[in-house]
């Protein structure tokens, strides 16, 4: 657009060289082995911090997922938690003691993610052929659908007790004379090597998805859907396959949720509120950028878990607010803060924090998309 | 008698209806002229009815004679009116006015930040807890027939919505600003070119959408009687259902998508239980979608290279 902007962006540093190339490179894999190492190190990630960190782990699959229909093929998903609603059900019909299925956690899994990914093509084949905004409104009333029959089938899902307890994966599969289920109850630990270990393995997926001849069809129909189809590529088919994508590792996330907290928790987990956030994380952190939808996601749950607490309780110690009023606490500007961040993001960086190579320039050429 | 129920349910049906599509109206107008489902509009909503709760209150007319009541309540509309179309005007000119080339997904983002902002102020203004708005209109039933309930409340509904339709398509159909309105929707560029304002005719629309919802806030105070900081969303939301199922961006359409919402919703609840009522309008909302992708009144749009 303006010479000014296209220096800018022209001149990154060059990550092959200096002292800290490797770790330019192959930043997945140093974290991973730091976040590998930590909970041995560090007691804390034994406890109620590992649990907490491991939830983060979830939202990153999760994110992910939205990444790929948001990210890749830009269509816009106000629905995910949806997904990760069913994943979490399926998996609890199938393994809580009160059905008399209780197979397990892995092939549970499996038949979730399944479910899942059926449910994405059966959703999206209608309906991939509409316009983005009017496809954006169905995820949005698929998300209520699913919300109000979760809560409503009272006979299958418990309504809003929701289904528990799940059993820990592992329960009664013994490696070794250790007892996987019974370490998994105990030890907090176990979960978050099993998020980590998911984590990593939808990280890698998507780094190969993004390289693949799948996933440059998926940004050619997000840039151009009518010159992608001149080149050959039939939309449809690439759409549904993002919907199936997105839709079976939101079932994982979903899967891994319900086994970690050993109960799907209430319907109201999977509502328009989550699928918002999870958006938010993805665009905050950079749409269709796999460092960037991590870091969203950190920062969100961040926010809520620790700057939050941290910053009500010096608050409370500084002792300017002694009749508790919501205004004088931090968290009672939560949504404030969100949406400030949201706005003062689309308006100054639309790209996000760690935008995505291809996304940015198109970004910054202004406004090949809309 | 079971005839006489569907009739009631229908009346009931039509009359939320009427409030649905006064704020559908926001929506498709907005929509209409620049692309944006603007997702702030239903927290709009919220703040004016917790404007009109405050005025209640500060005023004291619970305490007022009937005379006093119709005049209040049509102040009430005025001053609320005015409220939301100057800050729907001030929310455009601040946060997406800069990013009118911008790609499609940054003022849809946007929106969702200030509906968040307005959520905010909305649970300082109410508190966490829903707020009962007071009855100022007794309910008496004015149709003389026992199973017909039609009460002043439901009255109310149609001589506020009524009057404010018709000033509407006077204004879209006979006024210069009308004609401005359209011929922007059409296309912004060439109507720039023969010398229409565009950012006024922007400015013009968020206020008239703006001012339509801040009448619905009172309305939806009186007649529903309980507000909260998150009434938005779920009222924005059947009042967004109901523009994309009459045509997003066709004015007619929201009208008519607003009756068929409010119509669906009556019956459902009244047939299959009110617990469903939000997964069958949605169902519905799909079903439309996939067989008329450009809903009831919508015009169908080519994409174009």
């Amino acid at each position: 657009m303006s010479t000014n902007r296209a220096s800018r962006t022209s001149v990154p540093p060059d990550p092959s060289t200096g002292p800290w190339a490797f770790l330019a490179q192959r930043w997945e894999l140093a974290t991973l082995a730091v976040l590998a190492i930590a909970p041995l190190v560090i007691p804390a990630l034994g406890g109620a911090l590992g649990g907490q960190v491991t939830n983060l782990f979830i939202y990153c699959i999760l994110a992910l997922a939205l990444n790929v229909m948001v990210g890749y093929t830009g269509l816009v998903h106000l629905g995910i938690a949806s997904f990760f609603g069913i994943g979490a059900y399926v998996l609890a019909i199938l393994t809580v003691p009160m059905y008399p299925f209780q197979i397990g956690f892995l092939a549970a899994a499996v038949i979730a993610v399944l479910v899942t990914a059926g449910t994405g093509l059966a959703l999206g084949a209608p309906t991939l052929r509409l316009r983005g905004d009017y496809l954006a409104i169905v995820t949005l009333g698929f998300g209520e659908v699913v919300k109000v029959t979760l809560r409503n089938l009272e006979q299958i899902t418990g309504g809003m007790k929701g289904l528990n307890p799940v059993p820990p994966p592992g329960a009664g599969v013994t490696v070794a004379g250790i007892d996987l289920g019974k370490e998994f109850a105990i030890d907090p630990r176990w979960f978050y090597y099993l998020a980590l270990l998911s984590l990593a393995g939808v990280v890698l997926a998507m780094r190969r998805l993004e390289n693949s001849r799948l996933g440059r069809a998926l940004v050619a129909v997000r840039e151009d859907e009518l010159a992608a189809q001149a080149m050959g590529i039939s939309a449809t088919k690439v759409k549904l396959a993002a919907f199936a994508m997105s839709s079976a590792v939101a079932g994982l996330a979903g899967c891994l949720y319900a086994a970690s907290l050993s109960t799907t928790a209430d319907p109201n987990a999977y509502d328009f509120n989550r699928s918002i956030m999870v958006l938010c994380a993805v665009i905050l952190g950079g749409l269709g950028s796999i460092p960037g939808t991590l870091l969203g996601v950190a920062i969100l749950v961040g926010f809520d878990t620790v700057l939050a607490p941290w910053a009500d309780s010096w608050i409370q110690q500084m002792n300017v607010n002694p009749k508790g009023l919501s205004y004088l606490s931090f968290s009672g500007w939560r949504l404030a803060i969100f949406g400030v961040a949201l706005v003062l993001v689309m308006r100054y960086r639309p790209e996000g924090l760690i935008p995505s190579r291809r996304l940015a320039s198109e970004l910054r050429d202004g406004g090949a998309g809309s | 008698m079971s005839f006489q129920f569907l009739l009631q349910q229908c009346l009931i049906g039509l009359t939320n209806g009427a409030l649905i599509a006064l704020v559908a109206l926001g929506y498709t107008m907005v929509y209409g002229i620049i692309g944006l489902i603007n997702f702030a509009h239903g927290d709009l909503i919220m703040l004016g009815a917790c404007l009109a709760l405050s005025l209640v209150g500060a005023l004291g007319m619970t305490a007022a004679g009937p005379a006093t009541t119709w005049v209040g309540i049509g102040g009430l509309v005025l001053i609320c009116g005015l409220f939301c179309g100057l800050l729907n005007v001030a929310v455009d000119r601040i946060v997406y006015k800069p990013l009118r080339n911008a790609p499609k997904l940054a003022p849809l983002v946007s929106a969702i930040g200030v509906s968040f902002i307005f959520m905010n102020i909305g649970l300082f203004w109410l508190g966490p807890a829903d707020k009962s708005f007071p009855e100022l209109l007794p309910s008496t039933n004015l149709l003389h027939n026992d199973a017909l309930q039609f009460t002043w409340k439901d009255l109310l509904v149609v001589i506020i919505v009524g009057p404010l339709m018709v000033a509407l398509s006077v204004l879209v159909k006979g006024t210069k600003l009308g004609k401005a309105m359209r011929a922007v929707s059409q296309d912004p560029t060439a109507a720039a070119l023969v010398g229409v304002d565009v950012d006024q005719v922007i400015a013009a629309t968020f206020f008239i959408g703006g001012f339509l919802g801040g009448a619905a806030s009172v309305i939806y105070g009186l007649y529903i009687n309980t507000i909260g900081f998150q009434m938005g969303f779920q009222n924005g939301l059947y009042a967004f259902t109901a523009a994309v199922l009459g045509g997003i961006g066709s004015i007619p359409g929201a009208v008519l998508g607003g009756l068929v919402i409010g119509l669906v919703r009556a019956l459902a609840s009244a047939y299959v239980g009110e617990r469903w009522t939000g997964a069958i309008v949605f169902a519905i909302l799909i079903v439309i979608l996939v067989f008329r992708p450009e809903g009831l009144l919508g015009r169908r749009v080519k994409e174009k290279v």
